[in-house]
C-alpha cells in the first residue's frame, strides 16, 4: 500500500475539486501545513476576544435597561440579530476554507481537533464556538499537543461549557467568605474529569477519582469575567499543594502557571501518547486501524515529546494509512466534499445569506445526525461508520444531493463529467453507468453524490 | 390488496377498532409479534440526579446534605420519597399505580464515572466481565434474538442517532420522525444498483426506501381517523415540534400497528451547576413524553411498559455551583397500565457518610438490569434462564420484584 493522489484528497482533505489538483506527495502534504495560512486570512473568522466590547455592551444595555432605557430591548434584538448572523458566516467562512485549499489537511485537522476539545457555548457565548477553534486548535495542529491542550483548556469557552467558571476551592478564602454569607459555593470537577478521561488520558487510563479531584482543586481559580477573558483568581484557588497522578504541583500560594505545569505533564502521559496515537488513526484511516499504524504514531508521539507535526507527518509517511477507503464521512464532511466535488468556490459559499445557510447546510446536517456545533456531550461526534450509516442518515444525504441544484449560484456539472472529477478511478463501472443513465442532470448529480462510493473517505 | 389498503387495515386492527369497520379482516391475521403488549424504553443521557426526582425526604441526611437543592415542595409519594415538582404532570398517575419508581439502582459500572462508558455498558446491558468486543450488540437486540418470528418494524430506534441498546444480530428498524425519501422510479432504479455492490450500505438504504412508503402510508390511513386528534391538541398545548413530542407521537403511531418496542433518548440531564433551573427542563420533557405516549397509545396504555433508565446517578452532596457532580446509584422511572407502579422500590441503603458509595454517591442496592428483566419477563413471558444469560450476561434478579401486573 502506498501513497496515491485520489486517496490522499479523499482521506486526509475533502476530496477532489474540479479547481484543485490532488496532493502530490505526503512531503508536499506536510510541507502545505508548515507554510502560511492563506485560507484564515481569506475567509477570517475572529477571536474570542474580538467579542470582549460585544459583552461590554451587553451589560451596559442591561444597566441601562434597569434604568428605564426604553430603546435597551430593542438594541438588545438586534445584537442578537447580528450574532445569529455572524454566527452563519462563520460556518460558512469554515466551509469556504475547505472548498478553496489547495491542501485541505490543515481544514481536516482543525476539525478533528476542534471535536476533540469539544465546546458548546452557552448563553450569549452561545454562537462563539468557531472563535475557540480560532483561538485554541487552528493554529496548534503542528505544535506540541501540550500547547494545544493547555489553549483549549484555559480558554474562555471551554471554562463555560465544562463549568470551570462556577469552581472555587473549598478551603479558599472566597468560599470561606461565602460560606459566612451562607452562599456555598465550592468546587465543580467536570473540566477536570474531562481533561483526564477525553482530552489525555483516555477513559481507560490510568487515572482514579482522587486525580479528578486533585486537578479539579488545582484548577480552582482559573476563572473568567466575560469582558475581559480568562484570569486567575488567587483568592479563589485551593492552598497547599495538589497531587496528581504521582506529581505534586502547586503550593501555598495558588497561580496558573502550576495548572500550565500539570497540563504539560499530562500531556507526556504514556497513557496520552496511546490515547491521541489510536484517535488519529481511527479518525483518518479506519474505525479498526491497523495495529503497527497506530504504534508507530504513537512512538513518534513519545519520541518528540507530543509534537503533533512530527505525528502527522508519520502518519502520512506508514504504509497502512493508505489501504483502500474504509470510512464513511461524516455529514459535515459530506456536505462539504460534495460542494467542493460540484466546483462551489469559496467566494460562492461565503456569499450565502443566513437563510441559504440554514436551507442548504445547517438543517440538512442536523437531520443527517450531526447538528452544526450541537453534539451531545464533550466527547464529540462519534467515529464509527455504524453510527452514520442509518436509513435515516441515508435518506437525508440521498435527499439532499439529489437536490444540490438548489445551491444558489451554482451551474449543475453534467454527471458523467462529476463523476470522473469527485471519484476518479474510485468510481465504479456501475456508477459510471448509473451517471449517464439518469433522467436528469440533477439527478444524475444526485447519484453520483449519493453513491456508497463518494460516501466512503 | 394494496399496500396502503393492507396497511390501513393493519393500523385499524391494532387501534381496537371494530372488526365491523373492516368487515373483511380478522384481527389475528395480522398479528406480527408474538406477543401483544409494548415496551418503551428511554435513554436518559448525561446521568439524572434520581435524588432530587425522588427525594428521600424522610432520610435524615438529605437535608443537610442538599442545602439548596431540596428547598421547596416536593409532592407526597409514600411517606417517605416526594416527587420533585416538574413531574407534577404525572401525579395523577401515580395514584392510579400507573407510574412508579426503583431507587438505588445502577449497571455494574464503578469508579470512572464517564457519561460515554456508562451509556455505552447500559445499552449492551453486560458487565465489564463481558471483554470488551465480545458483544457488539445492545439488551434489547438480544432480547429479540430470542423471540422468533421478529420482523424489521417489530422493534424502532427513535431518532436522528443510533440506539446501541437496539443493534445486533435482529432486524429492526431506526428512524426519525419527519424523514421523506420519494425518488423517481428511473432514480431509484439507479440508487438500487449503485447500492448493490456495497451491502451494509445497500440494506440501509433498501430499508430507508421501505419504511419511508410504510410511514406515509400508515399516516395516509391515520389522517382519515381521529386517533390522533388528542394527540394534536397535545402537541400544540406544550412544546409545538419540539423533538422529544415528535419521537413520542412517532413511536404512538407505530406502536398502534406491528411495533411492539421502540427506544430514544433524552438529554439534557448533565446538571454540574444550577441544577434547580436545569432539571426541570429535562423534566418536563421527560413528563410530555410519557404523556403524550399515554395519551397517543389510548387503550394500548394498559397493555404498555415505560422504562426510563439513565447511566449513573449523581453525588449525594450539592456541589459548590448548585448542582451535582457524577455519582454512582440511580433512578429508574416506570410508566404504564401494564405495570405495577404507586411505589418506590428498591432497599434504601441511607445516606450517612458510611453508608455511600466511596463516601460521597448513594450505594447502589439493586442491578437496572434486573428491573428491566423483570419488565421484560412479565411483558413478553420471556424465561428468567434467556433473561439473565443471554439478555443479560451473568444477571443476578433473584431480587427484584415483580414488575408485570
Amino acid at each position: 500500500m502506498s501513497f496515491t493522489p485520489e486517496i490522499a484528497a479523499i482521506r486526509f482533505g475533502y476530496g477532489l475539486s474540479p479547481h484543485h489538483p490532488a496532493p502530490a506527495s505526503p512531503e508536499a502534504m506536510v510541507e502545505a501545513l508548515q507554510a502560511a495560512d492563506s485560507m484564515a486570512r481569506a475567509f477570517p473568522i475572529g477571536s474570542m476576544a474580538e467579542t470582549y466590547a460585544d459583552f461590554q455592551y451587553l451589560s451596559d444595555l442591561k444597566k441601562a435597561e434597569l434604568d428605564g432605557d426604553k430603546t435597551a430591548k430593542k438594541k438588545y434584538r438586534n445584537w442578537r440579530g447580528q450574532n445569529r448572523r455572524d454566527h452563519a458566516r462563520m460556518l460558512r467562512h469554515t466551509i469556504a476554507r475547505a472548498l478553496d485549499a489547495p491542501d485541505p489537511l490543515r481544514e481536516r485537522l482543525t476539525r478533528f481537533w476542534a471535536d476533540h476539545f469539544t465546546v458548546r457555548g452557552k448563553g450569549v457565548s452561545q454562537r462563539m464556538v468557531q472563535r475557540f477553534v480560532e483561538d485554541a486548535i487552528r493554529p496548534n495542529i503542528t505544535a506540541p499537543f501540550s500547547e494545544m491542550l493547555k489553549a483549549a483548556v484555559t480558554h474562555p469557552m471551554m471554562l463555560i461549557y465544562l463549568d470551570q467558571d462556577k469552581s472555587i476551592g473549598p478551603g479558599s478564602p472566597v468560599a470561606e467568605r461565602n460560606a459566612k454569607k451562607g452562599r456555598r459555593r465550592g468546587l465543580n470537577e467536570n473540566l477536570a474529569r474531562e481533561v483526564l478521561e477525553l482530552h489525555t488520558l483516555g477513559v481507560g487510563g490510568a487515572y482514579s477519582q482522587a486525580d479528578v479531584r486533585q486537578l479539579a482543586e488545582l484548577m480552582a481559580g482559573m476563572t473568567l469575567n466575560l469582558r475581559e477573558g480568562v484570569r486567575f483568581e488567587p483568592k479563589r484557588g485551593e492552598p497547599g499543594a495538589e497531587e496528581v497522578l504521582g506529581q505534586s504541583y502547586g503550593g501555598r500560594k495558588p497561580k496558573l502557571e502550576d495548572i500550565h505545569a500539570a497540563l504539560d505533564a499530562i500531556a507526556l502521559h504514556p497513557d496520552t501518547a496511546a490515547h491521541l496515537a489510536r484517535k488519529l488513526a481511527v479518525h483518518f484511516v479506519s474505525d479498526t486501524p491497523p495495529p503497527a499504524l497506530v504504534e508507530a504514531l504513537r512512538l513518534r508521539y513519545t519520541e518528540t515529546g507530543g509534537n503533533l507535526g512530527a505525528v502527522i507527518e508519520t502518519l502520512l509517511s506508514h504504509p497502512e494509512a493508505w489501504g483502500p477507503l474504509a470510512k464513511i464521512k461524516q455529514p459535515f464532511d459530506f456536505v462539504t466534499s460534495a460542494l467542493r466535488a460540484l466546483g462551489v468556490t469559496g467566494s460562492q459559499l461565503a456569499a450565502l445569506d443566513r437563510k441559504a445557510t440554514l436551507r442548504i447546510i445547517i438543517r440538512p446536517m442536523g437531520l443527517m445526525g450531526q447538528e452544526w456545533e450541537r453534539p451531545n456531550g464533550p466527547d464529540g461526534w462519534p467515529e464509527d461508520g455504524e453510527h452514520w450509516l442509518t436509513p435515516q442518515g441515508l435518506a437525508v444525504r440521498i435527499n439532499w444531493a439529489m437536490s444540490a441544484g438548489r445551491v444558489d449560484g451554482l451551474d449543475l456539472p453534467d454527471p458523467r463529467d462529476l463523476v470522473e472529477t469527485a471519484l476518479g478511478s474510485q468510481a465504479g463501472e456501475r456508477l459510471l453507468f448509473a451517471a449517464k443513465a439518469a433522467e436528469s442532470r440533477a439527478e444524475g448529480v444526485g447519484i453520483v453524490l449519493a453513491s456508497p462510493a463518494f460516501q466512503r473517505r | 390488496m394494496s399496500k396502503l389498503l393492507m396497511t390501513r387495515r393493519r393500523f385499524l386492527a391494532s387501534t381496537g377498532c371494530s372488526v365491523a369497520a373492516a368487515p373483511l379482516m380478522t384481527p389475528m391475521a395480522f398479528a406480527q409479534a408474538p406477543w401483544d403488549t409494548r415496551l418503551i424504553v428511554l435513554i436518559l443521557r448525561g446521568a439524572m440526579d434520581g435524588l432530587d426526582v425522588v427525594r428521600p425526604v424522610g432520610d435524615p441526611h438529605f437535608a443537610a446534605a442538599r442545602p439548596t437543592l431540596a428547598a421547596g415542595g416536593g409532592l407526597p409519594l409514600d411517606g417517605f420519597f416526594t416527587l420533585h415538582p416538574a413531574l407534577a404532570p404525572l401525579h395523577p398517575i401515580w395514584a392510579k399505580g400507573e407510574l412508579g419508581f426503583a431507587h438505588a439502582t445502577s449497571t455494574p459500572y464503578r469508579d470512572k464515572r464517564s457519561h460515554f462508558d456508562g451509556q455505552d455498558l447500559l445499552e449492551a446491558g453486560t458487565g465489564f466481565d463481558v471483554k470488551t468486543g465480545a458483544l457488539r450488540d445492545g439488551w434489547l437486540n438480544r432480547m429479540l434474538q430470542a423471540v422468533p418470528g421478529i420482523e424489521a418494524d417489530t422493534a424502532y430506534a427513535i431518532g436522528r442517532e443510533d440506539l446501541l441498546m437496539l443493534a445486533g444480530g435482529a432486524p429492526v428498524a431506526n428512524w426519525s420522525p419527519g424523514t421523506r425519501l420519494e425518488l423517481s422510479p428511473q432514480a431509484r432504479r439507479l440508487i438500487e444498483l449503485v447500492y448493490e455492490e456495497h451491502p451494509i450500505y445497500q440494506a440501509a438504504v433498501l430499508e430507508a426506501l421501505d419504511l419511508t412508503e410504510q410511514i406515509a402510508a400508515s399516516e395516509a390511513a391515520a389522517t382519515e381517523t381521529d386517533e390522533d386528534e388528542d394527540m394534536a391538541a397535545m402537541m400544540e398545548a406544550s412544546s409545538g415540534n419540539a423533538a422529544h413530542l415528535q419521537m413520542a407521537e412517532f413511536a404512538a403511531q407505530r406502536l398502534r400497528g406491528d411495533t411492539r418496542i421502540a427506544a430514544f433518548s433524552l438529554s439534557g440531564w448533565d446538571t454540574h451547576g444550577n441544577q434547580a433551573s436545569g432539571l426541570p427542563k429535562a423534566l418536563k420533557q421527560l413528563a410530555e413524553t410519557i404523556e403524550l405516549l399515554r395519551v397517543g397509545l389510548g387503550p394500548l396504555w394498559g397493555k404498555t411498559g415505560i422504562l426510563a433508565m439513565t447511566e449513573f446517578g449523581r453525588t449525594v452532596r450539592e456541589n459548590g455551583s448548585r448542582g451535582t457532580d457524577h455519582g454512582t446509584g440511580g433512578l429508574m422511572l416506570m410508566a404504564g397500565g401494564a405495570l405495577r407502579g404507586g411505589k418506590v422500590y428498591g432497599r434504601w441503603p441511607g445516606l450517612e457518610e458510611a453508608a455511600l458509595y466511596d463516601r460521597r454517591d448513594l450505594m447502589p442496592t439493586e442491578d437496572v438490569r434486573a428491573y428491566a428483566a423483570r419488565a421484560m419477563e412479565g411483558l413478553f413471558g420471556l424465561s428468567g434462564t434467556v433473561l439473565s444469560e443471554s439478555v443479560f450476561p451473568g444477571l443476578d434478579m433473584s431480587q427484584a420484584p415483580r414488575l408485570v401486573l
